[in-house]
């Protein structure tokens, strides 16, 4: 129950985009079309939830044990760049057309903050392994829920007749913002 | 020779602005501009830390090997940033309170990645630094004008001086996550209409 409470508060209560303002650049850059934000949400939450898991392993057998918390910025960048690698590699390997589709986004994960960001909260949260695993999931599927929102107002926003200086990067801001208004109607939903 | 140094500077501030044009950078520039004094600590935490990888990038740029210049920049950049933690931690423990995660999040800036393989990576030092500075200034101007505004209309203070309370009730939604998208997208609308009206690009 606990879980599933951790859970849903990652993903409407604190929504990693609306509310903490991380993985702000693909969430506006990369949500022109339904499909690229989708594809790109699904990426970013398995590089979350695997980066949550390496993450408290090396944090818990490696860092804390040799008192090298000092290092946790290092190595947690580090681990989420190989991270992208690895899925960049496998991905390529098991359906090259989802590769190409794809392109350079995958790289562009590791400087998404939200990945960076959920694993500090996680770690001075002191969440259990377990709870840092949904933590990342929940996070994953919150940001994935965020950029498909934005994608899905943005492919009407083509057809509307916005005024010239409002073009592009305003007019999205303006709708996050009014999004961020809607998310806050989450705020007394649970208190975690 | 000084008119480069002007140009390399200069188009930080105005026409390649990292938050007006380039849209860089964006996440702390949103989260932590609920206080004017937050958000100069932040532009002049990102400052130090920009500047520093620049200069150091820009003098080992011939001993890192193409394929692993990102991860280098990386390790490099996080380095620099666990120092400002440290000094601010050490110094400055309410702003560093109050920046809380926004500050390791540094490490993950597009606006300084994209400085390091954009320009330090292929220029000499001297140029680098103008750069980094300029992009510097344009950064903590930005962050400077949205938290003014979202600091006066959503208090009524500017840097905790009471300028306008009691002249309107405070809007509450400028200090919460809506009103940073919200300033943001009108601040950006202003500096592109008066790009276009003064053709200043």
């Amino acid at each position: 129950m606990e879980l599933i409470l951790l859970f849903l508060s990652a993903v409407l209560v604190n929504n990693f985009v609306l509310t903490y303002f991380l993985g702000i650049c693909p969430f506006l850059n990369i949500s022109n079309r339904l499909d690229s934000a989708f594809s790109l949400g699904m990426a970013t939450t398995f590089v979350m939830t695997m980066t949550a898991a390496v993450s408290w392993l090396i944090n818990n057998f490696i860092l804390i044990p040799y008192q090298l918390q000092y290092l946790e910025y290092v190595a947690f960048i580090l681990v989420i760049a190989s991270l992208v690698q690895l899925v960049e590699m496998f991905i390529q390997r098991i359906s090259p057309s989802l590769y190409e589709a794809l392109g350079i986004f995958l790289p562009l994960i590791t400087t998404n903050c939200a990945i960076l960001g959920m694993a500090l909260f996680a770690s001075m949260r002191g969440y259990s392994f377990i709870q840092t695993i949904i933590y990342g999931f929940g996070a994953g599927t919150g940001f994935t829920l965020a950029i498909l929102i934005m994608a899905g107002i943005r492919e009407r926003l083509e057809l509307a007749d916005v005024p010239q200086p409002f073009k592009g990067a305003p007019i999205t801001l303006l709708i996050a913002g009014i999004l961020a208004l809607a998310f806050m109607g989450f705020a007394g939903l649970l208190a975690v | 020779m000084k008119n480069q140094y002007w140009h390399d500077f200069g188009k930080g501030i105005w026409q390649l602005n990292p938050v007006f044009k380039q849209l860089l950078g964006m996440c702390p520039v949103l989260a932590v501009t609920t206080t004017a004094i937050n958000g100069l600590s932040m532009g002049l935490a990102t400052a130090f830390v920009l500047i520093s990888s620049s200069l150091i990038v820009s003098l080992i740029k011939n001993l890192i090997p193409r394929q692993v210049r990102i991860a280098s920049y990386i390790v490099i950049i996080a380095t620099f940033v666990t120092t400002a933690d440290m000094i601010l931690a050490a110094l400055f423990p309410e702003i560093s309170r109050a920046l809380g995660p926004y500050v390791p999040l540094i490490v993950v800036n597009c606006l300084i990645l994209s400085r390091q393989e954009a320009f330090a990576s292929d220029n000499s030092i001297d140029r680098a630094f103008m750069d980094a500075l300029g992009m510097s200034a344009g950064f903590t101007f930005a962050l400077l004008a949205l938290s003014g505004v979202r600091e006066l209309l959503g208090t009524g203070e500017i840097f905790g001086v009471p300028l306008a309370a009691g002249l309107f009730e405070p809007w509450m939604v400028m200090i919460l996550p809506a009103g940073a998208f919200i300033s943001l997208g009108f601040l950006i609308a202003l500096v592109n209409h008066t790009s276009q009206s003064l053709g200043w690009d």
